[in-house]
Order: C-alpha cells, then structure tokens, then sequence
C-alpha cells in the first residue's frame, strides 16, 4: 500500500492529455474530422466514427458542476489529507466535458487547502498546474 | 400461458421456482466457495429439484467461485448454458434474465443463478490500486475519487442541487429499509432500529453521504432457480413467473461516473425501464412492492424516476409520506434490502422478490401480485418484473 498520493496509470488514449499536463497545457481530445471534443479520450468519434484526433487547447476556465467531501476511511495518503474535496469541472468551451479534480489555494497547495464550507456549484475556477504535472483548480478572482 | 418461441419472447415463458440462501454476517467462517454450494444446494431443495438435473448455470463476472467448481462439487448434469453478467450489482437481474431467455429459447431446462461475497470480511475492492475498476481510473483516483461512494455521492449532490432533494429524502430511504429489516430475523439489522437523529448525527462518508446512506458490508450466498412455465407447475411451491426482463446501458454512459453526457442524472435505469415496461402488460401502477437496488439511498430517488414511479426530479418527494413503507405508495426492500438486510450485489433483492409473489416474506405486503426488481443504478444494469 503506497503512502503517497495516486499517480494517473496512462492508458494508450489518455497518454497525449498527460503529456500536455506535464507542459502545464489543458488540452481535450477532438475529431479531426468533425470538431467534436470528446472525454474521456477514446479511438473513435462516436458522432461521425472518424479514427483522425487532434488535442486542442482549452482555456481551462470551468465552473464547479458537483463536489463531494471524503472522509476516512481512505488510503493512507488520502486520509491524511481528509476531508478534502473532489469537484467535477464543466471547461467553459465544452460544457459536455466536466473533469474531475480538486478545488485548491494554489498549484502545490493540498487536496484540503480550501475549506468545504466555501465551495459551492456554480462557482468559476481556472486550472493550474502543480509540480507533479497535475491539473488542479483554483477559484477565479471576481 | 405463453409457450417458448421466436415470437413468445419472455414474457411468463419461464418461472422462478426456488430460493436459497446463506446465513448473513459481517463474517462468516466459511469460504466463498462453500457458501456458494449451500446456496445453491438450499434453492434446489427449495424447488424440489436434483442437482443433476441442472443444465444451465448464471453468476456475476465479479463472483469468485466459477461454473466448473460449483458444477463439479454438486454434481450437477451436464452444462449446456452458463453466463457471466458484468459491472457488479448492475447484473443481479441479469442473471436470471440470461437462465429466462435461455430456458425461454431451448438452450437449457434448469437454470441456476447465485452470487457469493465476503465483502464483510474480505478486503474492499478499492483498497486495491493496482485493479482497474470499472472507472477510468486515471481520470478520477488521482483525485482522491477512491471510492464507489465518492463516484455516486458526486451524482448525488449534483441531483440534490438540481431538484431540492433533501437528506430527509434519503433519510426515508434508510429508514424503510431499516424498519422492513427490524422485521426480519435474518437481516443483518434485524434488532437494530434507525431514528432520525441517529441518521442526522452520524459520520460523514463522503459528503453529502453519511454512514447509513452506505449499504452494508455483508459474508453470504444466494441462489435461486428458473425453470420453464410448464415445469414449474410441478415445484414445491407457487411459481413466480419472469414477466419481463430488460438490460441497460444507455447511450455514453459511463458506469459509476456517469459525469461525461449530456444528462448525467439519468442513467442505465432509464434505458431498461422502457424495455422491461414495453414487453409488459404491466405498467408503474400495477407494481404492488418493488426490490431496488441500493448500495447508496441516493440510488432510490433516480431508479424511482427512471422506472417511472414519478417524473423526472420527483424522486425526492416521492419518498415522502411513507410511502416506502408497508402501506404506502411502493413498499421497497421488504426485506431490508441491501442497506439494512445484507448487501450481496442485490441477490437478496431477487429472493425478496420471490418471497413477496410466494406470500411468505416477513414484512408481506397482502396480496402482492407483482414485483419490480432492480439491480443497480448508475452502472449498466438490469431489471426483472415479476407476477405471481
């Protein structure tokens, strides 16, 4: 059992998503063929069945769609850190796409750094990027 | 009656004719396997049928213990169908659709389905992060989304933020099951009554669940079997006929995190309602006691609204007034379901089922004539209607 937090385990389609993270880029897979952003990424547009993909890059601008607060017991690392937060992301160019990920103060802070009691749906985010090449979000400044 | 054939289809061509099960327990001593066996064994005896007289077996791919060992440790006949329905609780109905539609188009004669789990004493699946679960794992358990009640309690709060639903809807949720357990001595919960402020006080799981909006972790088996209309009129007891049947997985959707369509709150049940109600001659109405599967109480709401109980954010309110009591509007669970009975991926939803057609449950609501039973919502499911 591993004291740290999870890293993403890639599979051959969500590759080039981590890959731009790692770049501080949030991008979503789109047929190249007919435009349409598809999430999770996967070998074939289910509206026109095109094999032809390109990632574009989005603004990573989102509002929080639902959130959920765990509580132990978790893994070990996790648990440490509960209760944190864990939010759903509608991105702003692609109100279909909703990410999962977490609410934070800043790109390095903790899972738990923004108290639950001040996340609420509806709410602006824009994503950062931390050190570990992990998409994390932070509320935008109104 | 309706006769196998091409254009029969399902509908009372095949009968449920015996049930069995296990002891409940947080732990039992026995092995998987073993438990698997008694259950078996116990709903054969029920039907009054032999073991080598069973050719056809059903089960979840999540279920440990496979056909060559159940088959070759109570000798049973020779195989001629045996199936394995995925995505954990979404498959319990499933099975026995599977041995009707088998039995229903000549593959089989005799059809056995079970399920058995020490989820009780056994490890929790998402311990392990080395399996994939159904969840694209890379997309949510970095995150700290570990848990199926981390997945579904996200659905929840959306669901209770779109329509008002309140934690006093999921609290009489647990509170109909709880009660039907209290009259239940084989339930896991059976001397153990729930009260509002035990609920409103309790430990958070993952905000906005509590404790007793999460199933329990149960050891235990069940077994039932399914037969042809024309046999079971030879059984011990009643048959309790398969009315209809329907599977589910709806356009883009996506098991347990079903965030990534357009209509994330309507899920699998949706999709095998239509099936199941449009190859009946029953309608939502005509139900007099439903089974529904409920790892989480948030599960009720949205499976109420998909079969159609109520319109489309009405789940809530529907609970309200007891009506998920005996009495009320659609009893459910009568036997504690899997939130206060024992939690086995919804099989003892499907002998509920059964007992309630028999008139022979403990909390038997009178003249029970048809029964919903569902498997879960929120992962590719199935749904059985059954009649007496």
């Amino acid at each position: 059992m591993s004291d740290t937090l999870l890293t993403p385990v890639h599979d051959e389609d969500g590759a080039p998503f981590w890959a731009y993270a790692a770049r501080g880029e949030l991008r979503v897979q789109v047929c190249a063929d007919c435009g349409e952003p598809r999430f999770p990424p996967r070998p074939c547009c289910p509206r026109c069945r095109s094999f032809a993909n390109a990632w574009r890059r989005m603004s990573g601008k989102g509002r929080i769609w639902s959130y959920v607060v765990p509580h132990p017991p978790l893994l070990p690392a996790y648990a440490a850190q509960a209760p944190y937060n864990v939010i759903v992301v509608v991105l702003a160019e692609a109100p279909r796409i909703r990410m999962v990920g977490n609410l934070v103060t800043g790109p390095d802070a903790p899972l738990d750094s923004v108290p639950p009691d001040r996340i609420r749906i509806g709410t602006k985010v824009q994503v950062v990027f931390g050190g570990d090449g992990m998409p994390r979000w932070v509320a935008e400044r109104s | 009656m309706a006769t196998a054939g091409a254009t029969a289809g399902l509908k009372d061509a095949t009968a449920i004719v015996g049930i069995g099960q296990t002891a409940f327990a947080r732990h039992l001593p026995e092995p998987e396997k073993t438990l698997a066996c008694r259950a078996v064994l116990a709903a054969l005896d029920d039907a009054g049928i032999a073991p080598g007289e069973v050719d056809a077996l059903a089960s979840y791919t999540m279920e440990e213990t496979d056909e060559v060992e159940v088959a070759k440790a109570l000798g049973l006949g020779d195989l001629t169908f045996f199936s394995k329905v995925g995505y954990g609780g979404g498959g319990s109905c499933a099975t026995v659709a599977h041995l009707a539609a088998a039995i229903a188009t000549g593959q089989a004669t005799v059809g056995v389905a079970w399920r058995s789990r020490k989820r009780g004493s056994g490890p929790r699946p998402w311990r392990n992060t080395a399996a994939q679960l159904p969840t694209p794992a890379q997309w949510t358990r970095p995150f700290g989304l570990l848990r199926p009640v981390d997945e579904i309690g996200m659905l929840a709060r959306r669901y209770m933020h779109e329509y008002g639903a309140s934690r006093d809807h999921l609290f009489n949720v647990a509170l109909a099951c709880r009660n039907r357990a209290n009259q239940n001595p084989a339930a896991i919960m059976y001397e153990r009554p729930l009260t509002r402020d035990m609920y409103m006080t309790s430990r958070w799981i993952s905000e906005p669940l509590c404790l007793f909006d999460n199933c329990l972790e149960t050891d235990g088996a069940l077994a039932c079997v399914v037969v042809s209309a024309e046999r079971a009129r030879d059984c011990r007891h009643r048959p309790v006929y398969v009315h209809s049947a329907a599977q589910g997985l709806p356009s883009q959707h996506h098991g347990m995190v079903n965030y990534w369509n357009d209509d994330p709150l309507t899920g699998p049940a949706w999709t095998a309602a239509r099936h199941l109600w449009k190859h009946a001659d029953l309608t939502p109405d005509d139900i007099d006691v439903a089974q529904i599967y409920d790892a989480f109480t948030a599960l009720i709401p949205l499976s109420l609204e998909g079969y159609g109980f109520c319109g489309r954010g009405e789940g809530g309110p529907f609970t309200e007034g007891g009506a998920l009591e005996i009495g009320g509007r659609l009893p459910i669970n009568t036997g504690g379901g899997g939130l206060s009975e024992a939690y086995v991926h919804g099989f003892n939803l499907v002998n509920e089922g059964v007992k309630q057609l028999r008139g022979t449950s403990t909390a038997q609501v009178p003249g029970a004539a048809a029964c919903l039973v569902t498997a879960g919502e929120g992962v590719p499911t199935s749904a059985l209607l059954l009649r007496s």
